[in-house]
């Protein structure tokens, strides 16, 4: 989004803004997950349907519902005193695309967080990364009690590229979170550097 | 909205955050857009990451109390993101975006852009490659 007016015009040495996006399912942890890993107090901000209709395709008579928002959880990383590393878990419902697209723009990767009690959940986040082009790798949250199946029967089930790494992870604890953010961001850069002029056009949200 | 309420309530010291719209039993006490007038949409564009900070002008006609929390917020720190200033406000997004716009517009606030890196095209230059390796050695280390 470009800033029009009253806006403080710096040189460009200004840091870079960093995004990591957490998607899945509904209850697969993305809000422990921004939680545990984030630096500050984890906060619950809302998006308004209405409010970032503006500018996209047209949505009439979704227009009218003012009242409908959207819940996202934001966290924050300070890595050094360049690199602030920004959180946003998302919400995985495919009606909530709409969301996704602004929150994607400029966005590093994204970590889709799979429950294999109900592994459908995440796959929405799945494809939608696919199509856009959007690194991302996927963490299975190791719920209490739930059965423990290799990277490969999820990378299986799921239908991944060989590619995307399937990290296990546990959504409370910082390090096993922060471990998957790590995993990403690897993935991103051996990834980036094996096809360095990939300028794929991302095609029509889905 | 209650559930939303109860979300933000399960994290740590939330409830010590009530604002004079939220309540921490009865939830919202105020429709979210009365703050803003009943306006929707800022006069300026702001990204969710967009750095807000006060300039220490103040603003030359009274505002409402939101205004002043939001201005409160922006002049506790360097720099804050409109994602962070609506978090600890408790105000959707929209609202706070509405909210900052006008004390932009009165000089009290001022906005700088994110710079993505790679633009929007989603792809990383070769300079992000040297981004990508310090976010990779920042994270390894909290490990």
């Amino acid at each position: 989004m470009v800033c029009a007016s009253g806006c403080d015009s710096r040189p460009a040495t200004l840091p870079a803004t960093l995004k990591i996006l957490v998607a899945g399912g509904f209850g697969a942890g993305k809000t422990t997950f921004v939680g545990a890993v984030s630096e500050i107090d984890p906060l619950c901000t809302e998006e308004l349907l209405s409010g970032l209709s503006e500018g996209a395709d047209p949505v009439d008579g979704v227009e009218t519902k003012k009242t409908t928002t959207v819940a996202l959880d934001f966290g924050r990383i300070t890595l050094d005193e360049r690199h602030v590393l920004y959180l946003f878990g998302t919400p995985g419902q495919e009606r909530f695309w709409f969301l996704w697209e602004e929150l994607c723009a400029g966005a590093l990767g994204a970590v889709v967080l799979a429950d294999t009690r109900r592994l459908a959940d995440c796959f929405p986040a799945v494809d939608f990364f696919e199509r856009r082009g959007i690194g991302f790798v996927v963490a299975v949250n190791e719920f209490d009690g739930a059965h423990r199946y290799t990277a490969e029967e999820v990378r299986a089930a799921v239908g991944l590229g060989p590619r995307v790494p399937v990290v296990r992870c546990d959504a409370r604890l910082t390090s096993s979170g922060t471990g998957a953010l790590a995993a990403l961001v690897h993935h991103l850069l051996t990834t980036r550097s094996a096809h360095p002029a990939k300028t794929s056009d991302p095609g029509e949200p889905p | 909205m209650r559930a939303r309420a109860a979300a933000g309530a399960r994290g740590s010291g939330a409830t010590g955050r009530d604002t004079p719209w939220l309540d921490g039993t009865a939830g919202r006490v105020m429709r979210p857009y009365t703050a803003s007038g009943g306006r929707t949409r800022p006069a300026i564009a702001l990204d969710l990451l967009s750095l807000v900070s006060a300039t220490g002008v103040r603003p030359s006609t009274p505002l409402g109390a939101e205004h002043i929390l939001a201005l409160r917020l922006c002049a506790g720190a360097p720099a804050v993101t409109v994602a962070e200033v609506a978090g600890q406000l408790r105000l959707p997004a929209g609202v706070v975006k509405v909210l900052l716009s006008d004390l932009m517009e009165h000089g009290a606030v001022m906005a700088q852009a994110p710079r993505f890196p790679g633009g929007e095209t989603g792809s990383f230059a070769a300079d992000d490659q040297t981004l990508l390796r310090a976010v990779l050695d920042g994270l390894r280390k909290r490990l």
